[in-house]
């Protein structure tokens, strides 16, 4: 009986031990080790988004800080006006010798032999070549100055400021470094009496390109990317709206709707170069229009803007319930008025969080732009949008490919500026979606 | 009149129409709005629009028709030794007048009676305004000058006239058809629908645009160049011929490139697509909302970031990393310090890329395995299959051929990107299969060739064209096949 009773028992047991080992454990390892891939895969996604935000902030939070040095400067007038001729020929202002005013100061300051030609030389090779025009521009708003003494915050040049934030490295033997052990004395001296201190960057958000680091700005490549968003959303908007209630409300059902509908998805996949190219060939050789332009920029974007426009606002469209539609059409409402006064209102929401987005894209897009000439040594704001200009991700790609280190550090500030447009304009757009989105 | 000015006072003369289109309506209803058939701010907008659009349709018309009169008129009136020499000598000399025309508007009058009677030298006075003229002036020019002005001054006036007459008269026109029954609105609708439809076909002149431009730019470096060195030339040097040197013709073999090309965006494509596609499989499979909803957006930011941020990315930190670490490397396997990946290179444009690549593959084929029906799941789970299983067996075949037309979509992008590629490939066309290597791309020489100073009717700007319409029908067909594919898919579970 027993005997029978564990002979049946282990006749029950042993395939259910044959059924276990047909792969459980690897089939759960097997399942933990996808998991895993996808944990990582995100992980690499999450760690790359982290490390090009890092490279960026890291190079350039001290790019809104620049390296002044506050000096003592004699506006003689042996040196700026030596024949007393401003009064009759104001152009003498404008050409006088200002170097030499910046020269004398440094020389009192650092007490330097001033017949020691090399060394002098070194000490002026501190200050900005910028200085020239900024005491200048003293000098000419105010004359009475002339005769006076008046400390005056000069730029440091771009070496100087990136050895000031300690970029340089020091141990690199002093043939081979752009800065030198007695400008480093110097800097010493000068920090100590408080005559070289950093001040907030006010020259990156108000200056133009430059080919001194110290004196370039985003200002002027600023401007003209606004006056290029102002155009996209002057035009893309309207025409992406309209495009959109044609097509989603109007359009019998044919070939050329179709055909519209495949280019119009297609279009928003075309490379943003191609578009660069369009421009070139339409705006500027056929149509004349000027290079450099931020009106050509603003087309060319506009363009590049529209299919993201009409599929968001299709997509609005499409998301109003028929109800409204057939709620105002039985009221008497004809079809365009149910259209612009009840369902176009409706999707408004979608339809601005639509065109944020795109502007936010041709914000940030270079491409088209390199093409159609905006690759431009701007110094000046552009007075109107036909005036030659550059944009902000232009003015990153130029000093981009500069190879001093305060290029880097400002392409990375400017880089940080625009990110914070964008960051800015995306959460608008959330914000958007959040308080006006309705659920049907 | 300057063109704002006289569209200002076509506005101005529209809003006048408006309100008196209105008034008009409200009057012929005697005071009781309902026997109108439209409301009377329709009868207002239609005449507003009689006024405005015929106008503004002629204005434009004449701005663009103008020039080409007036341009040969003046050609007509140059004199006969001037015309029979040649084409370019005429096109020189009509370009000297045009500047001569320009500068006499600077003259005052007794500078303009020097000038005329040709007692002061034109080109020393025209200088002098800082307008500068190519050769010696002479004096039939300065007649000619002189009437090309006039005619353009006449053109302009009449222009202005005939544009405002139109105007008023468009709008009284449209006044005295204003009565009570008068189907306002419908014909304001009409006009509107003929704007949308307007607004609508502005993407299909977009992409009419593009083709033809690039074609006709294209077939023009083709009139140089043969198509079929072009297109199977294996050796991308495009000379800038000295002028008047003789022209050594610069080679423009298309394959380098393209090579560089498809390599980066095989490599980007490599790193993107698993890390992609796995971050999707997690994302939709096994995430909770919590994880789901943090992860994602974050993601997507990887998308929204500029391109030329990926450059800088690639220029200053993921280059120089690979330079450095192939150097250790190399130097602790044969202690020879020398790196072996170039700065510049294949890699490390193709890693950027992929970086830049995953926010695409992931959200595109996480929208697209969300759509597999929640029933095969449930089946396959329910036969016994673990989670990773039925992914691997059910889900991902059912998703395939959607997955694959977003992987097309994002190999699209990948091949037209330009920004990183321009900072982080390099500009050297080779043929070579090393990834550590330095190679150049398609987009990479259209913007080498067109920035800088430019001749637009050399072969070497041209050629930018050539390229740029291989590149839009390389896209063009991996788009098309892909949005066919998804929608296809799409409507398989619907």
């Amino acid at each position: 009986m027993t005997d029978m009773t564990s002979s049946v028992q282990s006749a029950y047991v042993r395939p259910a031990q044959a059924r276990r080992d047909i792969g459980i454990k690897r089939r759960y390892a097997a399942e933990r080790r996808f998991r895993a891939y996808g944990v990582a895969a995100i992980l690499t996604g999450l760690f790359f988004l982290f490390l090009l935000l890092w490279t960026v902030v890291s190079n350039g939070y001290t790019a809104f800080q620049q390296t002044a040095i506050t000096l003592p400067i004699e506006f003689s007038e042996k040196i700026i006006d030596p024949k007393n001729e401003r009064a009759d020929n104001p152009a003498k202002l404008m050409t006088a010798n200002y170097p030499l005013l910046v020269r004398d100061a440094l020389v009192k300051a650092l007490a330097i032999d001033p017949s020691n030609r090399a060394l002098v030389k070194q000490a002026t090779d501190m200050v900005s070549a910028s200085a020239r025009t900024q005491l200048r521009d003293i000098v000419i708003a105010n004359p009475a100055v002339i005769g006076t003494t008046v400390d005056v915050a000069l730029l440091a040049e771009g070496n100087i400021d990136s050895a000031n934030k300690g970029q340089i490295d020091l141990k690199v033997a002093e043939a081979n470094r752009k800065v030198k052990d007695q400008q480093l004395a110097w800097m010493k001296t000068l920090t100590e009496t408080g005559a070289m201190a950093k001040q907030f960057n006010t020259g990156l958000f108000t200056y133009g390109a430059s080919s001194r680091p110290e004196a370039a700005g985003i200002g002027v490549a600023a401007l003209g990317s606004l006056y290029m968003m102002l155009i996209v959303l002057a035009l893309a908007l309207p025409i992406g709206v309209c495009a959109s209630i044609y097509l989603e409300e109007f359009a019998p059902k044919n070939r050329l709707t179709d055909l519209i509908e495949v280019n119009i998805n297609n279009l928003a996949a075309v490379p943003s170069i191609v578009y660069g190219l369009l421009g070139l060939s339409v705006f500027i050789n056929f149509a004349g229009m000027p290079r450099s332009a931020a009106l050509v920029g603003g087309l060319v974007l506009t363009l590049m803007t529209l299919p993201t426009i009409i599929i968001a606002t299709r997509a609005a469209l499409k998301a109003v319930p028929p109800s409204i539609r057939s709620a105002a059409l039985g009221l008497g409402a004809s079809k365009m008025q149910t259209i612009f006064h009840h369902v176009l209102p409706l999707a408004m929401p979608g339809v601005l969080t639509g065109t944020i987005i795109g502007l936010a894209h041709a914000l940030g897009e270079t491409a088209p732009l390199l093409l159609i000439g905006m690759v431009a040594f701007v110094v000046d704001f552009p007075g109107s949008p036909m005036e030659p200009s550059t944009a902000l991700p232009v003015q990153i790609y130029m000093w981009a490919n500069e190879a001093e280190r305060a290029f880097v550090e400002r392409t990375s500030g400017a880089i940080m500026v625009l990110l914070i447009f964008l960051v800015v304009m995306n959460l608008g757009a959330i914000l958007l979606r959040r308080r006006f989105e309705r659920r049907w | 009149m300057s063109t704002s000015i006289i569209l200002l006072i076509i506005l101005i003369v529209g809003l006048a129409a408006y309100f008196s289109g209105r008034a008009r309506a409200m009057a012929s209803s005697n005071g009781k709005l309902s026997a109108l058939h439209s409301l009377p701010g329709y009868h207002g907008v239609y005449v507003a629009i009689w006024s405005v659009l015929p106008a503004a349709v002629v204005l434009a018309v004449w701005l663009i028709a103008s020039p080409f009169f007036v341009e040969s008129a003046l050609r007509a009136s140059l004199p006969q030794e001037v015309t029979s020499q040649g084409a370019a000598t005429t096109e020189l000399t009509l370009g000297q007048v045009m500047s001569v025309a320009n500068g006499l508007k600077l003259l005052n009058t007794d500078e303009l009676a020097a000038v005329t009677n040709g007692s002061v030298n034109l080109r020393d006075a025209l200088g002098a305004k800082g307008v500068p003229l190519a050769g010696d002036g002479e004096l039939y020019m300065v007649k000619a000058a002189q009437d090309y002005n006039t005619m353009k001054e006449n053109s302009r006036w009449a222009m202005s006239a005939v544009v405002l007459v139109i105007a008023i008269a468009g709008a009284v026109f449209a006044l005295r058809g204003i009565s009570a029954p008068f189907r306002a609105r419908n014909r304001v609708e009409r006009v509107m629908l003929g704007a949308l439809l307007v607004a609508s076909s502005i993407a299909i002149l977009t992409t009419v645009g593009i083709i033809g431009s690039m074609l006709s730019e294209a077939l023009r470096f083709f009139n140089s160049v043969s198509p079929s060195t072009f297109f199977f030339g294996t050796v991308w040097d495009p000379r800038f011929s000295a002028a008047g040197s003789g022209g050594t013709e610069g080679q423009f073999g298309l394959l380098p490139l393209l090579a560089g090309t498809l390599y980066i965006a095989f490599v980007a494509m490599l790193f993107a697509v698993p890390v992609g596609l796995f971050a999707a499989i997690y994302m939709s499979e096994y995430a909770k909302p919590v994880v789901r909803g943090i992860a994602k957006p974050l993601l997507e930011i990887l998308a929204g970031i500029p391109t030329i941020v990926y450059g800088f990315f690639a220029l200053i930190t993921v280059g120089p990393f690979l330079r450095d670490i192939s150097a250790q490397l190399n130097g602790l396997v044969t202690g020879n310090y020398v790196n072996f990946i170039q700065a510049q290179s294949v890699l490390t444009a193709g890693i950027v890329m992929g970086i830049m690549l995953i926010p695409f593959v992931s959200s595109l084929s996480d929208d697209i395995i969300t759509q597999v029906p929640r029933s095969l799941r449930d089946g396959s789970l329910g036969l016994g299959a673990t989670r990773s299983e039925t992914i691997k067996k059910v889900v991902l075949p059912a998703a395939l051929p959607g997955i694959v037309g977003a992987l097309l979509l994002t190999a699209s992008r990948a091949v037209g990107e330009t920004m990183i590629v321009v900072l982080a490939a390099g500009v050297a066309a080779r043929m070579q299969l090393n990834p550590f290597e330095a190679m150049t791309t398609v987009t990479v020489k259209i913007v080498n060739q067109l920035t800088g100073d430019l001749e637009f009717n050399s072969p070497q700007t041209l050629v930018a064209f050539a390229l740029g319409i291989t590149l839009f029908a390389i896209t063009l067909c991996l788009n098309i096949y892909a949005l066919y594919i998804v929608r296809k898919y799409r409507e398989q579970y619907e």
